[in-house]
C-alpha cells in the first residue's frame, strides 16, 4: 500500500495552511467580543498595596476590571502542579499559592494583577495602563544557586529558604565509594541555560459564556484540551467539565509550552462569566516571553568515575533547577523524572547518584520544554563523557563505545529499563555518514583557511512515551499517561479517526491516516484525523513527551483491532465462511482463496443497515480504545557536529550535522526527518544563540527578538538525517517517538564540538561569537604563560 | 479615515483609525487571517506580503500608507480559487512547513525573492536563499526543507 | 499603538508646514523603526507626516566632478540620494554601483528584504540609532545632510545615540557626499537584532582624507576613531590596523559582549573593512 507505514505520504493538513486558510485561534471572531488586556507588575518582587481601577473603569467602551480577591472570593482556585514530588527526607514538596491574579504579592515581572475588558483591544491596553497599582518593592533574587543563600529574599512563606524540594535518586554511599575507587575521575560544571520556547503563534484564548445553557467554551492554543478543561474544572473551579467545551484549533507550535493552563485563560473565562461578554485574549510577543513558561535552567556540579581500563564505576551529580516564581503544572517531574532518570545515557553505569534541589526565583515560571529534562541530563552526562575522554586522552568514540549497553532489557539504578536499542550501530552509521576518518585532513585544510575546525559527539538517550499510568501514579504524577481514540467507519466506508493527540505541526492528520489506511488497505482520502476538540473526541491527554506516536496511535490500533474483528465478523456472516478466513485487502473483504467478498463499504453499509448481521450483535460501525502504555519508550542515537570557528571573531559555523536514530518504527519518513530537523535547531538554538537573561532586578533583558537570538535560516546548516533502527518491543507498532529528540541531543555535540576547535573545554551555552572569542582569549593567555 | 487600496486584485474600502498597521486592516478589517502576526518588533516575517509588488512587513506598516496601493496576500497569489502557486506547491511537496503559522510569510518572501533574483538574472544559490530569509523566523522545520522548497519553486517559476 | 493623526504630504514644503502645525509631530518614513517603537508604546506622535508620496524627495544623482574647469573626471562624483530612497534602491542602483559600490553593499545589508523594500535613508539618518549603518557611513564620507532649511556637514549632525542637529520642524531631504577614491565597511552584526554590533566604515577620499567611523559599539553611538584614522593616513592596510591600540573604554556591554569584545571587533570590522 503506496501510503500505508513507511511512505513519505505529502501532508493532507497542508493545503489549508499554504493558502492561508488555516484557523488559528486569533483568526477566530465570536459574536459580542471583547478584548482583554492585563495588568502585570513591572516589578519582580512586591507587595500590593493598592490598585485604583477609577480611570480604567470610566473610559468609554470599557467593559469591566476585575481583580485578584474578587477572583478568589469567587472560589477560582489556585494554579497547581499536577506532579508531587517528596523531598529525601520524605517531606512533600512546598508548593505556593499562585491565584491567576495576584492577590497581595506579585513574584515575577509580568505577573498578572488585573484583568481589564473593553471593546477593542488597543483600548483595552489603554485601559490597562491607566490603572494605578501602588507596589511596595520587595529585594529580588533570580538565580537558584543565590536563592538557596542564607538571608535571600524570601518568594513564599510556605516554602523557607526558597527550597521546594531537595530530592535525590540512586544510592550515595556506594557511589562515593565508587568514585573515590576509581582509577581516573572527571568533574565538570555545568550550567544549562534558560530558554524561552517561542512558538511562532503567540498563546491566545477566546472565552464564551452562554448564560441560557450555562455553559462555556474557550478556544485556546492548547497541546491538550481535555486535560485543560479537567485543571479547570477541577482545580480551578471555572465550570464543571461538562459544561464547558475547550477547543484547540489550529496551533502554531508549542513545543511544550502550550501545554500549561496559565492565567490568561482562567481570568478570560471567568470575565467572561462576569461580563456577559466573549473575550479575546492574544498575546504579543514581550507578552509571551514574560508570561509563557520557560524551559531548562540548571545549575550542575558532575563527577564520573572510570576504571583503569576506562570502564564507567560511578556518577554523581548535584542539580540545583530554577523553577521560576511558582509551580507550573509538570515543573516537578522536568528536573527529577524526566532528568535525573536519564543520567546513566547510552552506557552501562552500576552507582549513579543524583541530588536535585528545585528553587523557587524572582522570574517566569520554568517547565517542559521539548525534551524536557532529557536534555539537560544528556547534555551533564555527554559532555562529561567527552571531558573525560580529553583528560584520558582517548578518542571519545572509543571510550563512549566501549561502555554502551549492549543487552536489552537493561536496568538501570535509575528507574528507567531500556528496552532495545543498538548504539553501535548508531554510532557507526553516525561516524561513517559524517566522514569521521577524514576529519584529520578537513581541519588542516580549515587552519589554512585561519579556521579552527572541531568535531564534537553526543551519544543520547530519551524517555518517550510518556507513560505508563501506574508507573507515573507511584512517582507522583496526577494524572494517567495513556490515550484514547475511537474509530468510526461510517456507512460509505470513509472512516473518521477521533483522538486525544493533538497535532500543532507534527503532521497526525496525515500520520494517523497513514496507520489506519495500512490497516484496512484503503486511500488517506478516505481518513479524517478529528481531534483537538472536547466535544468531538471522547478524552485525551494530548501531545508533548513524543507520546503521539508510542502512545496515541495505539490507542487507534487498539480500536482499529475492535473493528477489524467485527468487520470479519460481518463479513463471514454474509459471506458464509469462517472469520478466520476472512481478509482485509485492495478495499474489499474477502474469503481468502475464493473470489467471494464484499467491498469495504458494502461491509460499513451492512453494519449500519443490521438488515443481515449476526444475531446479537449491535449495529454500527464504531469502537473506541484507550490505551495505556507498558513501559516508556527509548529513543536514542548518535550525533555528530562539525565546526568552524574564526579566531578573529569567535564567530561558529556548523559545517556539518551528522543525526543517526533510532525511533523504533518510522510511519512517514518525510515527517520524522522534518520533526529531526527542528529538533536540532533548537537545539543548536540553545547550544549558540539563545539565552532567557535578567538583570539583578529581574526585568528580563531578552524579552524580544532584538535581544533573544531565534536561530535564521543563515545561521543553521543543512542536516544529514539517518535512521539506525530496533523495533520497540512496548507497543503495537514498534514505535519509540521523534519529536524531542534533536533538541535532547544536538546541545552537547555542538558544544564538544566548539571546544574541540578551541582547546578550551571551559564554556557555557549559549557559544555566542562573545563567548568563544572570550574563551580563546583565554587559551592564548594560559599559552602565553606557559 | 476611509482607506481604499487593491488587495488580491479587488478594489477595497474600509473605515479605519489613523493608526490601523496595514495587518490590522488585512486580518481584522478584511478578515483575511493568512497574514498573521508573530512579534512585535519587525523581525518574524509571518505578516509579509506584497505592496505594489515588492515584500513588506505589513505589521510594520500602517494601512494609510497604502492608501492606493496594490496589495497581495498569500490569499491572492494563486491565479484562481482551485489553484496553487508553484511556490505553494512546492512547500507542501517539500514538507516546507509544519505548525504552518510563518508559512504564508515565508511564501511571500520567498515569491518575492525568486522574481527579484530573475529579473537581475542572478542565480538564487541555498546561501543566498539562507541570506534572503533573514527577515523570515520558523520555529519548527530548522529551514532545510524551506530552503529545499524554495530552491523548487523558483525552478518552476518564471517571471521574466 | 496610541491614537496619533495621519497625514499624506504631496511635498517637503507641505510636510514641513503640517510638522510645524501639529502638536508633537513626526515625519513617517519608511517607518521601519518608528511604527516599532509606536506599537511598544515607546512613542506617541500626535500626528504622522506620511513622505512616501514625495517623488521629488526618491532618487539617486550622480554628478562627475570637474577638472580644469570644463573636463569631466573619473572618481571624486558627487553623490545624492533622496532622503526618501530606500535601502533597496540604494542597494541595487546600476549606477552608483559603479562609482561607489561600498554603499550598495551597506544598503543591501541593513534590516532584511522587506525592510529594505520600506525603510529609507532619510528615516535612518534622522533616526539615528546607535547601532544604523547609514551613520557610519555619512560620517566616514564626510557627507552633508541637506534639510528644507539648510545644509549639515555629517561631522556637525550626529550628536550622540537619536540625537541630531535636527531642530523640531527640520526634514531631511537628501544627503550628498563625494565617491571616495577608496571605502570599505566592515559590518558585525548582533546576532539577534543583526543590527551592527560593530561597524567600521573606512573612507579616503580623492584628496587622500582618511577617515574612519564606527557605528554599534560605542556607547554614545557613531564616533570618528582617531588611533585607526592615523594609522590608515600613514599606510592604508591591515598590517598598519594590526598595530593600533583599540581601547574598550567608552564601548558598549550589553548580553551579546563587553566592551573588550567590541574593541576587538573594531579592529576586525576595519580590517575587514580593507579587504
Amino acid at each position: 500500500m503506496s501510503e500505508g507505514i513507511g511512505a513519505r505520504v505529502l501532508r493532507k493538513e497542508d493545503k489549508r495552511f499554504i493558502t492561508g486558510k488555516g484557523r488559528y485561534t486569533d483568526d477566530i471572531v465570536e459574536d459580542n467580543q471583547a478584548y482583554a488586556a492585563f495588568v502585570r507588575s513591572p516589578h519582580a518582587h512586591a507587595r500590593i498595596v493598592s490598585i485604583d481601577t477609577t480611570a480604567a473603569m470610566k473610559m468609554e467602551g470599557v467593559e469591566t476590571v476585575l481583580m485578584g480577591p474578587e477572583l478568589v472570593a469567587d472560589g477560582i482556585g489556585n494554579i497547581i502542579c499536577g506532579w508531587g514530588v517528596t523531598s529525601k527526607d520524605g517531606s512533600p514538596m512546598n508548593m505556593g499559592a499562585w491565584s491567576a491574579l495576584a492577590t497581595e504579592k506579585v513574584r515575577y515581572v509580568g505577573d498578572a494583577v488585573a484583568i481589564v475588558v473593553a471593546d477593542t483591544k488597543s483600548l483595552a491596553k489603554l485601559a490597562a495602563e491607566s490603572v494605578v497599582v501602588t507596589y511596595e518593592e520587595l529585594p529580588v533574587v533570580v538565580g537558584s544557586v543565590e536563592a538557596l543563600e542564607k538571608g535571600a529574599p524570601q518568594l513564599h512563606d510556605n516554602a523557607p529558604g526558597n527550597l521546594i524540594f531537595d530530592w535525590e535518586i540512586g544510592d550515595l554511599a556506594p557511589t562515593d565509594a565508587a568514585l573515590a575507587a576509581a582509577a581516573h575521575v572527571t568533574e565538570l560544571d555545568i550550567t544549562n541555560n534558560r530558554l524561552a520556547p517561542n512558538p511562532m503563534e503567540p498563546r491566545s484564548a477566546i472565552a464564551t459564556f452562554n448564560e441560557a445553557e450555562d455553559h462555556y467554551t474557550l478556544y485556546t492554543t492548547s497541546q491538550n484540551p481535555h486535560v485543560a478543561r479537567l485543571v479547570l474544572s477541577a482545580f480551578y473551579n471555572v465550570a464543571p467539565e461538562h459544561k464547558l467545551r475547550v477547543i484547540a484549533p489550529d496551533v502554531g507550535g508549542g513545543f511544550g509550552s502550550k501545554i500549561y493552563i496559565y492565567p490568561e485563560e482562567i481570568a478570560c473565562l471567568w470575565a467572561a462569566m462576569k461580563s456577559g461578554r466573549s473575550i479575546k485574549w492574544t498575546s504579543d510577543r514581550t507578552e509571551a516571553f514574560l508570561t509563557d513558561a520557560h524551559g531548562r535552567d540548571h545549575v550542575s556540579k558532575a563527577k564520573i568515575g572510570f576504571d583503569k581500563d576506562g570502564m564507567i564505576v560511578g556518577l554523581k551529580v548535584e542539580t540545583k533547577a530554577n523553577l521560576g516564581a511558582y509551580m507550573s503544572l509538570f515543573s516537578s517531574a522536568v528536573p527529577t523524572y524526566l532528568y535525573a532518570t536519564l543520567l546513566s545515557g547510552q552506557y552501562n553505569i552500576a552507582n549513579i547518584y543524583c541530588n536535585v534541589q528545585a528553587v523557587y526565583t524572582n522570574t517566569v515560571p520554568v517547565d517542559a520544554y521539548r525534551g524536557a529534562g532529557r536534555p539537560e541530563a544528556c547534555y551533564v552526562i555527554e559532555r562529561i563523557m567527552e571531558t573525560a575522554a580529553r583528560e584520558m586522552g582517548v578518542d571519545p568514540s572509543e571510550l563512549r563505545a566501549k561502555n554502551f549497553v549492549t543487552s536489552f532489557p537493561h536496568q538501570t539504578p535509575v528507574i528507567m529499563a531500556y528496552d532495545s536499542g543498538d548504539f553501535a550501530a548508531n554510532q557507526k552509521q553516525a561516524q561513517d555518514a559524517a566522514d569521521v576518518a577524514g576529519f584529520a585532513v578537513r581541519k588542516s585544510e580549515a587552519a589554512t583557511r585561519g579556521k579552527l575546525r572541531g568535531l564534537g559527539y553526543s551519544n543520547y538517550i530519551e524517555a518517550c512515551g510518556i507513560a505508563p499510568s501506574a508507573a507515573v501514579g507511584s512517582l507522583g504524577a496526577g494524572v494517567g499517561l495513556w490515550e484514547s481514540a475511537e474509530v468510526r467507519v461510517n456507512p460509505v466506508g470513509t472512516i473518521e479517526i477521533l483522538t486525544g493527540s493533538h497535532s500543532h505541526g507534527q503532521g497526525h492528520e496525515t500520520t494517523f491516516a497513514q496507520i489506519v489506511a495500512e490497516r484496512f488497505d484503503l486511500p488517506t482520502e478516505n481518513i479524517q484525523i478529528v481531534h483537538g476538540d472536547t466535544d468531538k473526541v471522547q478524552f485525551g491527554m494530548g501531545t508533548y513527551g513524543s507520546r503521539s506516536g508510542a502512545v496515541g496511535m495505539s490507542a487507534i490500533v487498539k480500536a482499529m483491532d475492535k473493528v477489524e474483528a467485527k468487520v470479519k465478523k460481518i463479513a463471514a456472516h454474509v459471506l458464509e465462511a469462517g472469520e478466520d478466513d476472512i481478509v482485509i485487502e485492495g478495499g474489499a473483504v474477502k474469503v481468502a482463496g475464493t473470489d467471494k467478498q464484499m467491498l469495504w463499504h458494502e461491509v460499513g453499509l451492512a453494519a449500519y443497515t443490521a438488515h443481515n448481521i449476526p444475531e446479537g450483535m449491535e449495529p454500527g460501525l464504531k469502537e473506541s480504545a484507550f490505551y495505556d502504555p507498558t513501559n516508556f519508550t527509548f529513543p536514542a542515537g548518535c550525533y555528530i557536529c562539525e565546526v568552524e570557528v574564526d579566531p578573529e571573531t569567535g564567530v561558529t559555523e556548523v559545517v556539518q550535522f551528522v543525526a543517526s536514530d533510532d525511533f523504533g518504527t518510522i510511519i512517514n519518513p518525510m515527517i520524522v526527518e522534518g520533526q529531526v530537523h527542528g529538533g536540532i535547531a533548537q537545539g543548536i538554538g540553545q547550544a549558540m544563540f539563545e539565552n532567557v537573561v535578567y538583570d539583578d532586578a529581574g526585568q528580563q533583558l531578552s524579552a524580544s527578538y532584538m535581544d533573544y537570538t531565534m536561530p535564521r535560516a543563515d545561521d543553521l546548516p543543512n542536516y544529514s538525517v539517518h535512521h539506525s533502527s530496533t523495533t520497540c518491543p512496548g507497543n503495537p507498532l514498534g514505535m519509540k517517538g521523534c519529536g524531542e529528540a534533536g533538541a535532547i541531543g544536538s546541545p552537547p555535540a555542538v558544544i564538544n564540538a566548539i571546544t574541540d576547535a578551541i582547546g578550551n573545554n571551559n564554556l557555557s551555552m549559549p557559544a555566542t561569537p562573545a563567548a568563544v572569542w572570550t574563551a580563546l582569549q583565554d587559551v592564548s593567555i594560559k599559552l602565553a604563560a606557559e | 479615515m476611509k482607506i481604499a487600496m487593491t488587495v488580491n486584485g479587488k478594489s477595497v474600502s474600509r473605515d479605519v483609525t489613523d493608526n490601523t498597521l496595514l495587518v490590522e486592516y488585512i486580518r481584522d478589517h478584511l478578515r483575511l487571517t493568512g497574514t498573521h502576526v508573530g512579534c512585535d518588533t519587525s523581525q518574524c516575517g509571518a505578516c509579509v506580503v506584497h505592496v505594489d509588488g515588492q515584500a513588506m512587513k505589513s505589521c510594520t506598516m500602517l494601512a494609510a500608507s497604502a492608501e492606493g496601493a496594490a496589495i497581495t496576500t498569500v490569499e491572492g497569489l494563486a491565479k484562481s480559487k482551485d489553484d496553487l502557486h508553484p511556490m505553494q506547491v512546492a512547500f507542501k511537496e517539500n514538507h516546507g512547513l509544519q505548525c504552518g503559522f510563518c508559512t504564508p510569510g515565508m511564501i511571500m518572501t520567498a515569491t518575492d525573492m525568486v522574481t527579484r533574483y530573475q529579473s537581475q538574472g542572478k542565480e538564487l544559490t541555498e546561501d543566498a536563499i539562507r541570506h534572503e530569509l533573514e527577515g523570515n523566523i520558523c520555529r519548527c522545520t530548522g529551514y532545510h526543507n524551506i530552503v529545499k522548497s524554495i530552491a523548487d519553486g523558483a525552478s518552476k517559476m518564471t517571471t521574466v | 499603538m496610541y491614537e496619533t493623526n495621519f497625514h499624506k504630504a504631496s511635498t517637503a514644503q507641505d510636510a514641513a508646514a503640517l510638522l510645524a502645525k501639529s502638536d508633537d509631530g513626526k515625519i513617517l518614513a519608511g517607518g521601519q523603526t518608528l511604527i516599532p517603537t509606536m506599537k511598544q508604546r515607546l512613542a506617541a506622535p500626535s500626528d504622522l507626516i506620511d513622505l512616501s508620496q514625495v517623488s521629488a524627495l526618491r532618487g539617486i544623482t550622480i554628478t562627475k566632478r570637474k577638472k580644469m574647469g570644463i573636463m569631466k573626471a573619473e572618481g571624486g562624483e558627487t553623490i545624492t540620494i533622496g532622503a526618501m530612497t530606500t535601502h533597496s534602491e540604494v542597494a541595487g542602483d546600476a549606477e552608483l554601483v559603479k562609482v561607489c559600490p561600498v554603499i550598495c553593499q551597506l544598503a543591501g545589508n541593513i534590516g532584511d528584504p522587506a525592510v529594505r523594500h520600506r525603510g529609507t535613508i532619510g528615516g535612518s539618518v534622522a533616526n539615528n540609532d546607535p547601532a544604523a549603518d547609514y551613520p557610519a557611513a555619512l560620517l566616514a564620507l564626510g557627507a552633508t545632510i541637506h534639510t528644507n532649511a539648510r545644509e549639515i556637514a555629517a561631522a556637525d549632525y550626529f550628536k550622540g545615540m537619536f540625537a541630531t542637529a535636527l531642530t523640531d520642524d527640520e526634514i531631511i531631504t537628501a544627503v550628498s557626499f563625494q565617491a571616495p577614491a577608496v571605502a570599505g565597511y566592515g559590518k558585525f552584526p548582533n546576532p539577534a537584532s543583526r543590527y551592527a554590533m560593530a561597524g567600521v566604515f573606512v573612507a579616503k577620499s580623492v584628496e587622500g582624507d582618511v577617515r574612519v567611523a564606527v557605528t554599534g559599539a560605542g556607547d554614545n553611538g557613531v564616533y570618528r576613531h582617531a588611533g585607526l584614522e592615523a594609522a590608515l593616513s600613514a599606510d592604508w592596510s591591515a598590517a598598519s590596523v594590526e598595530a593600533v591600540e583599540v581601547s574598550a573604554d567608552g564601548l558598549m556591554s550589553d548580553l551579546h559582549g563587553n566592551a573588550a569584545y567590541r574593541a576587538n571587533l573594531i579592529k576586525v570590522m576595519t580590517k575587514r573593512a580593507l579587504a
